[in-house]
């Protein structure tokens, strides 16, 4: 049995498909990535497999129960850890935990071993009796985590969970994730960034505009996406181009300028070289440099999103 | 069932920590009442009348302004989401809702009941029909509390809100100004709101007797109220759902 799966889940707001018919699973234990630029539908589809928001159509299973149906036992089997740290500031971490364990009805004793346990694992023993309102952004972010964690759910729901963080939070965050994940939890991830999602997880469905575009291993992905598909070009003019000019040749799917380079991911290559050289010679000027290499995962991600767009 | 209420008095007792000590609560929710009531008491005005005007109002704003303090604020911050993730009924939340409101309206009664008890010497008429009276009085408060809260967006303004909705029912329910000295048009406006009630149930545990409305209908609308406030919180609840 699958951990997650939906089946043309769909969401309206009024007329507007917020989500489009997905069509997706996810294999028990998975680390998997839910990637999309902000809007894409993402938190809507976690909230929507959590019960927090209304299914318009399709159907979902979470932990093998109907977020229609059985929506309590969905909710016994998840936790979610949403896009805000949003505990009790008044109440101290051990509190906000115990709370937790409290409405998932586990035991006092069960309660103070477990709240303990994911102290310490979450690196914040020390600061069992400090309120969460005087926490810094990523102690707050790890104790948000910990508490999804009380009832030892089968899958955990994180929703941007490194968001606002920096660096070292972030890798924490990663470093932590990669320890659940290794401890059996399936885990669904949701991510604007596209590291992230590629240096974490096992798969990644990529999401734009409520649809399900793209879905695989993030080196599936590089491998199907990828290919000559970065033009590095600069002229012997340096004005002899626009990155406007040049985003309006057909085949370019995105335009950067670096001082007199241009940074160009593109669907056909040829056809973007040909077009650049005819254009800088109507301009008394040809090109200076030219270089054609494989995407990134930035360049996967924008390719498959442009793609998405034609 | 036990699961619902268990997680009803946990999320009560979350509350209560939370939300005790929060200005608008503190303020309103008992400076205000004792404020009120020393007020009136110092008017010299009968006081065998007022004194169950005086335990309502203090009943009344301690009920409603913890609800308003928790679930307008919750509801900004996103943390009220948390509770619709626990496997728990929206009924339960609301009651949950209720309950620290319920415990919140009691504390701040203390004082004033202890002003009418010891100061004005005026023991009560019945105890125990007292202590239950007031029981479903601050339950009909506290989840009238809870249902208005879903019609404030911003915490912000959640004072002004209740209190335009709290004192015109203060001034219309027998509370303070006697519902037998009104003009005819208003006395119908008094009977439909569901404070007079539970004044009028008070006054009778507290005074053995009553103005216009019998003990035995006093408290059954209270409870009726009471159990319908809670259920259009829950029903508000639904609807916030996307």
């Amino acid at each position: 049995m699958d951990a997650i799966v939906a089946e043309d889940l769909t969401k309206y707001y009024d007329e507007f498909p917020a989500v489009d018919h997905l069509n997706f699973s996810v294999k028990c234990g998975e680390l998997f990535g839910f990637l999309g630029p902000n809007g894409a539908g993402k938190t809507t589809t976690v909230r929507m497999l959590c019960g927090l928001t209304r299914i318009s159509s399709g159907e979902a299973y979470v932990a093998g129960y109907s977020p229609l149906r059985e929506l309590k036992l969905v909710k016994k089997s998840v936790g979610l850890v949403p896009d805000i740290s949003n505990l009790y500031s008044e109440l101290t971490c051990i509190e906000n935990l115990i709370f937790m364990g409290e409405m998932y009805g586990l035991s006092k004793r069960e309660r103070e071993e477990r709240a303990r346990e994911l102290l310490e694992f979450f690196g914040l023993i020390d600061k069992r009796d400090s309120k969460f309102g005087k926490l810094s952004k990523g102690q707050k972010r790890r104790l948000t985590i910990a508490a999804a964690l009380m009832h030892n759910p089968k899958i955990l729901f994180l929703d941007e969970p490194t968001i606002g963080l920096d660096v070292t939070g972030r890798r924490m965050i990663w470093n932590l994730i990669r320890k659940l994940n290794e401890e059996g939890i399936t885990i669904f991830l949701t991510t604007h960034n596209i590291d992230e999602a590629f240096n974490l997880c096992d798969r990644i469905a990529v999401i734009n505009k409520g649809k399900l575009t793209a879905i695989g291993s993030p080196a599936d992905l590089k491998r199907k996406f990828s290919g000559s598909e970065v033009l590095e070009v600069s002229f012997t003019e340096k004005n002899a181009m626009t990155v406007e000019d040049i985003s309006k040749i057909p085949g370019v799917i995105e335009v950067s300028r670096s001082g007199g380079s241009f940074k160009i991911i593109v669907s056909d290559p040829l056809l973007v070289m040909e077009e650049l050289a005819r254009r800088a010679r109507s301009r008394r000027a040809s090109l200076n440099y030219v270089n054609l290499r494989g995407a990134d995962a930035e360049e996967v991600f924008l390719r498959i999103i442009g793609e998405s767009y034609a | 069932m036990l699961d619902e209420l268990r997680g009803a008095f946990y999320i009560a007792k979350k509350d209560l920590k939370e939300y005790y000590l929060k200005p608008p609560t503190v303020s309103w929710g008992i400076a205000f009442p004792l404020v009120f009531a020393f007020a009136f008491l110092l008017r010299g005005w009968d006081k065998l009348w007022l004194a169950p005007g005086l335990l309502s109002i203090s009943l009344f704003f301690g009920s409603t302004s913890m609800s308003a303090a928790s679930i307008v604020f919750e509801r900004r911050t996103g943390s009220f989401e948390r509770l619709l993730l626990f496997p728990i009924s929206y009924f339960g939340v609301a009651l949950g809702k209720s309950l620290s409101s319920f415990f919140f309206g009691l504390l701040s009664l203390t004082t004033t009941l202890a002003i009418v008890w010891i100061f004005l010497s005026i023991p009560p008429h019945n105890l125990p029909l007292l202590a239950f009276t007031i029981v479903c009085a601050a339950l009909q408060f506290s989840s009238m509390g809870v249902l208005l809260s879903f019609a404030v967006k911003d915490p912000a303004q959640a004072m002004t809100i209740f209190n335009s909705v709290r004192f015109p029912m203060m001034f219309l329910s027998n509370m303070i100004i006697p519902v037998t000295r009104f003009p005819p048009y208003l006395t119908p406006i008094s009977f439909a709101i569901p404070l007079t009630y539970s004044v009028e149930a008070i006054r009778y545990a507290l005074v053995g007797s009553y103005d216009v409305i019998p003990p035995q209908i006093a408290l059954t609308v209270t409870i009726i109220s009471f159990l319908a406030f809670l259920y259009f919180a829950k029903v508000m609840i639904e609807r916030s759902i996307p």
